[in-house]
């Protein structure tokens, strides 16, 4: 493989070409010629052949899950089952148009029903939307179910959203579009939500307080009882982030933490594959109260057992994805809650768990460990001893590419120095985890011995570290034809 | 029971327990206070084995009544288009659908090189400068672009054709709630955009004059008056358009649009009830640094060799939080690489023909129709692939009957536009063959 890939656009040849289409068997329609475009646009002309070496080539330079570990903090990079896509492809499911009648969808909308339901037993809550494209989406569907709840009620004055200072950046970001100011509150010395903190800024202009638990520094928020207390006595609501939840399944569900909103990432907890940044899905769930302010359409079970999908829903929020959200990776997760049923699932958050754990504790000699409790699913590491030796965390995250890992999330939460945030999932083998970890040794021992072999990583990629700072200063976002 | 995706065995937990120095791995779960523990199993269906998984899906699937067994007509936003094999073959290659968002440039230059090639595309049809690395769909994507244009312009009103796909347009009023600004919908006339109503309603506070090109009726707008009309007061000009019909028709870009937005889903992604597809943004240099979601740029790497990288993350949530251009996180990337390998795959001539070839089959299908004693052919204007034709029943008739006969004749635009009672949208790709535009029509005539 050579280091740099010629674009498909530079291979092209004109007169080639990789399609068959139809003859036409009508007569030749015309529009009106100001209408029609003077010269084509420039698209590659290739073979097949061409095509498929492309974009085998550019597979062959990038690495996935089934590559190799993934500890992606807060990403759940876990295993993507296979029967999942096989399934996800039937063409029963991607052969079908959203607004064929309902008598020909009845499987379609089964599923979904369905997923609903199973989703809202295992978060706890009443209902649920399948609508969101994403985790941030249903950040802000739910948010704007919040904001309609609270203006049905008369209480326009509320218009603060608390977010801890560990929070995803979305939760921030996704206040703002749903036209919420953000007020952030400090974690304390365990990691935690400060609890006399949050007191401070709770009061009647308060919306919501969103939190993600366990929290990005992989901690359970041991106060949420007293926490969720305190937010409703001031009138606001709980929005749970699920970014986080492959550490609960089956062991804690939000709705029972006293939480009012939830949102779940199906392409962490629940396999589907993450694509390279999408598709993914974000339903979210709801307590009762909220339930008229939902999405619509929502879909129903009538009484002799047909689905619909019911648009009857005068106070809900809108629409906020185009048709009933990404049907093919809801599929997907059916597959994989169907595939682990109750005990399944259970398994997964005690093992994803575990395995955190046991790297934890086998880390912990070696780096600093800002949070020496149990972790959850995740935990973070602090580079600040390497720091010293000349070594920061981005060059750590490099020199383990050239052991064929992908790093863990970095400089994430941001109230940790040079942070590492490790998350190996429930899907990895013990020997997986060891080889990582004698990694992540060996690299601590390089950074006191020999840190330029750390500093200059990566040695073995196809390339070398890109400058990132002339591309933003001076962007080149697409090719042109000399 | 076992389970194939957790490969512990009784050994690693054993060793793992001493390592970590408990007893047993409730230990770890101290932390949650009992009265939020949850007791007892998940009311959930018990676990399957992949053999009766895959029955159990077949039968799901199977109650479905499929475009393999139904001939459709209907388009509305989602179409039924040829897809090349090479497609899903690529798409299905691990490294590209098992890894996540290219944090790490050494080892995802194939994604976003891909994703380079993805923006390169969609300028070359757009006739735009920038374009990212996709949205969630073609309707998020338009109101993103109405948030972009309330946030450059301090504006706070965004004016909107009803000719606009109706689920875009309610996906606009809930984001227009939730960022505060008022949205003004502008009637249609003859299928097309009421100029004149838009010139009264376009005004100085105008953030943002929205079309959609094919419109939802199938017409083609006058771009090059509305142009004028949008710019006029300062606003900015976006154009939601089909990207196929792009690869014949005048891009945007060349008529001024400071946006364009749109759906790839035509390129290579199955209707799939309607997702995942996968929305485009282009836009102008201008606007470059105000853009939702991921872009992709080239640089070169500490030994000159060309790369590409994330760029422009200084708009992004994960830096900017409550201050970013949008809480966009993820995008659709797979489905970006399905949209770019059909565009490698039809290229420059492939995609003029397909283009061609729904022009044509939607124009013989009109005038078909319209020979049906009973149907109206309605708008006379210039249109892609779906047109509009009128019946003397309800749609829901018209819709149940010819199902009977394996036909989903179209969309009932009565739904969304109360004067449109009895007026069907329908759609012709180029895999409709004339037959079965003749066995549409002869459906028609027995009513």
């Amino acid at each position: 493989m050579g280091k740099e890939k010629a674009l498909i656009f530079e291979l092209s040849q004109s007169g080639r070409v990789a399609y068959s289409l139809p003859k036409s068997d009508v007569p030749e329609a015309t529009l009106p010629s100001e209408l029609l475009r003077e010269t084509p646009a420039e698209l590659p002309e290739v073979s097949e052949l061409d095509l498929v070496r492309h974009y085998t080539e550019l597979s062959r330079r990038n690495h996935g899950v089934d590559n190799g570990f993934y500890p992606l903090g807060s990403c759940t990079m876990k295993y993507n089952p296979k029967v999942n896509e096989d399934v996800a492809r039937l063409e029963g499911f991607t052969n079908i148009h959203p607004y064929q009648p309902e008598s020909t969808v009845q499987g379609a909308l089964q599923l979904l029903y369905e997923l609903q339901q199973d989703l809202a037993e295992i978060t706890g809550m009443d209902e649920v939307t399948l609508q969101p494209a994403a985790g941030a989406q249903g950040e802000w569907a739910g948010l704007m179910m919040i904001r309609a709840y609270l203006e049905k009620r008369g209480e326009t004055n509320r218009t603060k959203v608390i977010v801890p200072d560990s929070a995803h950046g979305t939760n921030p970001a996704s206040a703002a579009v749903a036209g919420f100011q953000t007020v952030t509150v400090k974690s304390n010395e365990k990691g935690l939500v400060d609890v006399e903190e949050l007191k401070k800024v709770l009061g009647p202009d308060v919306a919501a307080l969103m939190l993600t638990n366990p929290n990005t520094l992989g901690l359970f928020e041991e106060e949420i009882q007293t926490i969720a207390e305190l937010v409703h006595e001031a009138g606001g609501l709980l929005y749970y982030d699920g970014a986080n939840a492959n550490a609960i399944l089956g062991i804690a569900r939000p709705g029972d933490m006293g939480f009012d909103v939830v949102h779940l990432n199906l392409h962490k907890t629940f396999t589907t594959p993450h694509g390279g940044g999408g598709p993914g899905a974000g339903p979210v769930g709801v307590k009762k109260e909220l339930t008229p302010f939902l999405p619509k359409p929502i879909v129903r079970r009538s009484e002799e057992g047909r689905y619909y999908l019911d648009t009857d829903l005068p106070d809900s929020i809108g629409r906020v994805k185009g048709f009933y959200g990404n049907f093919g990776i809801l599929v997907r997760a059916y597959a994989y809650i169907r595939t682990m049923g109750p005990d399944g699932l259970r398994k997964v958050s005690e093992q994803a768990v575990f395995n955190a754990n046991y790297m934890m504790r086998r880390l912990e000699p070696y780096f600093d460990l800002p949070f020496p409790q149990h972790c959850k699913h995740e935990f973070v590491l602090s580079g600040k001893r390497q720091k010293k030796q000349g070594v920061r965390t981005l060059d750590i995250a490099k020199r383990l590419l050239d052991f064929g890992f992908h790093p863990p999330t970095i400089y994430f939460p941001l109230i940790v120095e040079e942070c590492l945030m490790i998350e190996p999932t429930e899907t990895e083998s013990k020997e997986t985890l060891d080889q990582f970890i004698e990694t992540m040794i060996q690299i601590a021992r390089e950074a006191e011995e020999n840190p330029e072999m750390v500093q200059d990583a990566p040695h073995h990629t196809i390339v070398k570290r890109l400058d990132e700072v002339t591309a933003a200063r001076k962007p080149v976002l697409r090719w042109q034809k000399e | 029971m076992k389970f194939r995706y957790l490969p512990m065995t009784d050994k690693d937990h054993h060793q793992m327990l001493q390592t970590i120095g408990i007893n047993s791995v409730e230990e770890l779960f101290s932390d949650i206070p009992k009265s939020v523990r949850f007791q007892g199993r998940l009311g959930i269906p018990e676990a399957m084995d992949e053999y009766s998984l895959l029955r159990h899906m077949k039968a799901l699937s199977g109650k479905n009544r499929s475009t393999d067994q139904l001939v459709s007509f209907l388009g509305a936003g989602i179409y039924e288009h040829y897809i090349p094999s090479v497609v899903n073959h690529i798409i299905a290659r691990p490294e590209f659908y098992t890894a996540y968002t290219p944090y790490q440039p050494e080892i995802s230059q194939g994604e976003l090189q891909a994703i380079f090639e993805f923006q390169t595309m969609i300028c070359e049809l757009t006739g735009m400068d920038v374009a990212n690395a996709s949205m969630y769909d073609g309707p998020t994507a338009l109101a993103e672009a109405a948030s972009l244009a309330v946030s450059v312009s301090k504006k706070q009103k965004v004016v909107i054709s009803r000719t606009v796909h109706p689920e875009a347009r309610a996906i606009l009023a809930t984001h227009a709630k939730g960022l505060g600004y008022e949205v003004v919908e502008v009637s249609h006339r003859e299928g097309v955009t009421d100029l004149a109503e838009l010139q009264t309603i376009a005004d100085p506070q105008t953030a943002a004059v929205i079309v959609q090109s094919p419109n939802f009726f199938g017409n083609i707008e006058d771009l090059a008056q509305i142009e004028k009309i949008a710019h006029q007061h300062k606003g900015l000009f976006v154009v939601s358009a089909n990207p196929l019909a792009l690869g014949l028709l005048k891009p945007p870009g060349a008529f001024g649009a400071d946006i364009v937005v749109g759906d790839v889903q035509p390129f290579g992604i199955p209707m799939a009830f309607g997702g995942p597809s996968c929305g485009y943004f282009a836009t102008t240099k201008k606007y470059m640094r105000r853009i939702p979601g991921r872009i992709v740029g080239q640089t070169v790497d500490e030994e000159g060799a060309r790369g590409f990288v994330l760029t422009l993350q200084a708009r992004e949530q994960h830096i900017r939080r409550d201050k970013a251009t949008s809480n966009i996180c993820s995008n659709q990337a797979l489905m970006a690489l399905a949209a770019s390998v059909y565009m490698s795959a039809l290229g420059k001539q492939g995609i003029q023909e397909v283009a061609t070839l729904n022009i044509n089959k939607a124009h013989f299908a009109k005038q078909r129709l319209a020979e049906v004693p009973g149907v109206e052919a309605v708008f006379d204007q210039p249109f892609f692939n779906e047109f509009v034709i009128k019946v003397n029943r309800p749609v829901r008739e018209v819709n149940e009957k010819l199902l009977a006969q394996g036909i989903l004749a179209g969309y009932d635009l009565g739904q969304d536009y109360p004067e449109l009672e009895n007026h069907l949208l329908v759609a012709v790709t180029e895999i409709r063959t004339k037959e079965e535009i003749e066995a549409f029509a002869k459906g028609l005539e027995v009513l």
